[in-house]
């Protein structure tokens, strides 16, 4: 969880200066905006990068024990406690597609927690290192494995810097039919692309909303007005790992 | 020297029965034009499928060339994102299930299950459903998860020809 002590690219800076001007461009008045609901691509289109896909996640609204984010998953996706099939595993060699963490700064003893999971990085390590391609970045910015492809041998998780991705080490049982899962395959996030694909939104993000801390906003990184472009402008948000220059899809705010 | 002649007429005639043998056997099969394993007694899709809502291709072709379809649809959906329903497995599973004494969806394990009659007859051993649903996931798990705006769980129409119609049926049975 470092930080960059790099000085602030101009580029960057220019960004920001601009970014307040901007953001009232498509108001017409005080917290009214004119926006178009994103149109579902039809089914037979294939993703392009017209669109690429990111969570902005406002720790400060977290909920210190709430773990509503990563039970939606579990549900959603068919692993933990939605699916026993891993029970021979130990805890750490289990699924774990998003997990909570909390950091504490020793010198304020403020406490933070933040949920955790692939952050479906522009250049992504596990694409670079994977030897049969089944590691693979969607147009749309989406990471994921091709599990048809994937020989298990898990350079991947040596190279993810946030340690997003599992392995299955055992045969499993009643898996969901869209989010396939297999022993000698490695997994994380998906972001949902079951639901983004037909216009719906990550399980974990309606989950933080359903709950009420709206700690997590999805959307589309690519189009100025979409309510996450509008928030990243606004109140900035943070990469983790920032120095490895990842340019990720995930954005944290409040850490 | 007659009978060497006539012994050489019959040697000629027997040899050109035998070439045209062959000939007039596939004549006849033409004719018939017979499925693989025509001869085996498959599990017939239970619901959801009639003489009006039929496979997503002739019977023939879906037989010889559905792995070609599937894998096609495969890379489709994973890479690109692409999800229509015709070539699904998902759909096939949802269309093809069958249902034991008890009323219950017979696992791949079973020799009943649509794919597994085939399968085992041809000794094909295949490894799709290690990962994939080998039955229709139940319509209490789709109203659990409808929250999202994804087709497997809502009620919108499909691309796919055969979706609605079994979305219908999926929702209403039990």
């Amino acid at each position: 969880m470092s930080e960059t002590s790099k000085p602030m690219d101009p580029s960057r800076r220019q960004f920001m200066t601009k970014a307040g001007g901007a953001a009232g461009a498509a108001a017409i008045a005080p917290g009214v905006f004119l926006t178009t609901p994103a149109q579902a691509r039809p089914a037979d289109q294939p993703v392009s990068s017209d669109k690429r896909w990111g969570i902005l996640v406002d720790a400060n609204k977290c909920g210190t024990g709430c773990n509503a984010c990563v039970s939606a998953c579990e549900e959603e996706n068919g692993w933990g406690s939605a699916n026993p099939s891993e029970d021979d595993s130990s805890a750490e060699q289990q699924a774990k597609w998003i997990r909570k963490v909390t950091i504490k700064d020793k010198a304020t003893q403020h406490v933070t927690t933040l949920p955790m999971m692939c952050q479906h990085c522009e250049t992504a390590p596990c694409v670079d290192v994977c030897p049969t391609g089944a590691s693979f970045k969607r147009e749309d910015g989406i990471v994921l494995v091709d599990k048809h492809i994937c020989i298990g041998c898990r350079y991947c998780m040596m190279a993810c810097p946030y340690k997003a991705r599992s392995f299955i080490h055992e045969d499993l049982k009643d898996q969901l039919p869209w989010a396939p899962r297999g022993k000698g395959t490695v997994e994380s996030c998906t972001l949902c692309v079951h639901r983004v694909d037909e216009g719906g939104t990550p399980a974990c993000v309606e989950a933080c909303n359903a709950e009420t801390h709206q700690a997590m906003f999805f959307g589309d990184l690519h189009d100025e007005n979409s309510e996450i472009s509008r928030e990243l402008e606004q109140h900035g948000g943070k990469e983790i790992r920032a120095d490895l220059g990842l340019n990720t899809g995930v954005r944290y705010r409040g850490i | 020297m007659s009978q060497a002649k006539l012994l050489r007429h019959l040697f000629a005639l027997m040899i050109s029965t035998l070439l045209l043998l062959p000939l007039a056997t596939t004549a006849d099969e033409g004719e018939k034009e017979s499925l693989p394993f025509s001869d085996l007694i498959m599990t017939e899709p239970t619901q959801r499928y009639s003489d009006e809502t039929k496979c997503v291709a002739p019977e023939s072709e879906m037989r010889r060339n559905h792995m070609e379809y599937i894998l096609h649809q495969r890379d489709e959906t994973v890479h690109k994102g692409i999800r229509t329903r015709q070539f699904s497995l998902e759909e096939c599973i949802n269309c093809h299930a069958v249902k034991d004494d008890k009323g219950e969806y017979v696992r791949v394990e079973d020799e009943r299950h649509f794919c597994a009659t085939c399968h085992t007859y041809a000794s094909v051993n295949i490894d799709c459903f290690q990962c994939h649903a080998d039955v229709p996931v139940r319509s209490s798990k789709m109203h659990k998860l409808q929250s999202g705006l994804s087709p497997h769980h809502s009620n919108e129409p499909f691309a796919g020809k055969l979706a609605s119609e079994t979305l219908q049926l999926l929702t209403t049975e039990d």
